[in-house]
């Protein structure tokens, strides 16, 4: 399970793009740093990051090893039906992580 | 005065050279044409449309706040279908591709990402109606990411 939270406001106006903020907590180690003794630190990093809104993926995201540690990603979507905006993600291990939020729909 | 001459000579030398070129040999900039050729499938995109906001000078290349907005009416006809984030003097130029649609709304995006020096960061956006625009934005970095490496 990987951390992370979202944030969206509090209320949206229909029709209005709204943004969702987007914080993960992981190292995202790029495979070319190496430890006290000298071993290299095998890549670690969150690849895949999607966001689902009212059934249907509205944004997708792959992050390379060029994103910093505790990835931080905003990105604005469409405000249509109130609801449930799911934000999840998976590392190269195989390791998830997900985070809801719900929009409300003026 | 022959001494004078060839040590202020051997210092030129050594100064012009071992100082920036050290420097430089850490992470040449890659050529990163092929991956926007492979993803226009061999079109080399204009410039304009696409504003990349950066700060003028990066303290800290480990997180260096990065905005992209593109201009676009975000419709079902005419919108943005992708952002790729290219980072030249990266060990890995690729830094993120982000895919949008018409229920983005907006086609802005923020992410923190890290720089291996000064460089350009070049911001690639392709449109629904296969069109590719690019913007390239300079960024002089202080202290650069990944500085591990670099005594290796």
């Amino acid at each position: 399970m990987i951390l992370g939270k979202i944030q969206v406001a509090p209320a949206v106006k229909r029709g209005d793009a709204f943004e969702v903020k987007v914080l993960i907590q992981h190292p995202m180690e790029t495979g070319f740093r190496r430890d006290l003794d000298g071993h290299a630190i095998a890549l670690n990093i969150v690849d895949k990051l999607w966001c689902t809104y009212g059934g249907s993926e509205v944004f997708r995201a792959e992050l390379g090893s060029g994103v910093s540690a505790n990835p931080y990603v905003t990105f604005f979507v469409l405000a249509g039906e109130s609801g449930e905006l799911a934000v999840s993600w998976t590392d190269d291990r195989g390791q998830q992580g997900r985070a809801t939020a719900t929009v409300s729909v003026a | 005065m022959r001494r004078r001459v060839f040590f202020s000579l051997a210092c030129a030398a050594l100064g012009s050279r071992a100082l920036p070129s050290a420097a430089q040999k850490f992470q040449p900039p890659q050529d990163i044409t092929p991956m926007i050729l492979e993803i226009t499938g061999g079109v080399l995109p204009e410039k304009g449309g696409v504003e990349v906001e950066l700060p003028l000078i990066v303290e800290n290349g480990n997180a260096v706040p990065l905005r992209i907005r593109v201009q676009s009416p975000m419709t079902a006809r005419d919108h943005v279908k992708a952002i790729h984030v290219f980072a030249e003097r990266n060990p890995r130029p690729k830094v993120a591709s982000f895919h949008l649609g018409p229920r983005s709304g907006r086609a802005e995006i923020f992410a923190r990402v890290r720089l291996a020096g000064t460089q350009t960061v070049t911001v690639l956006a392709e449109f629904s109606d296969g069109s590719f625009r690019i913007g390239p934005r300079d960024v002089l970095v202080t202290s650069a990411a990944c500085m591990d490496e670099a005594s290796l």
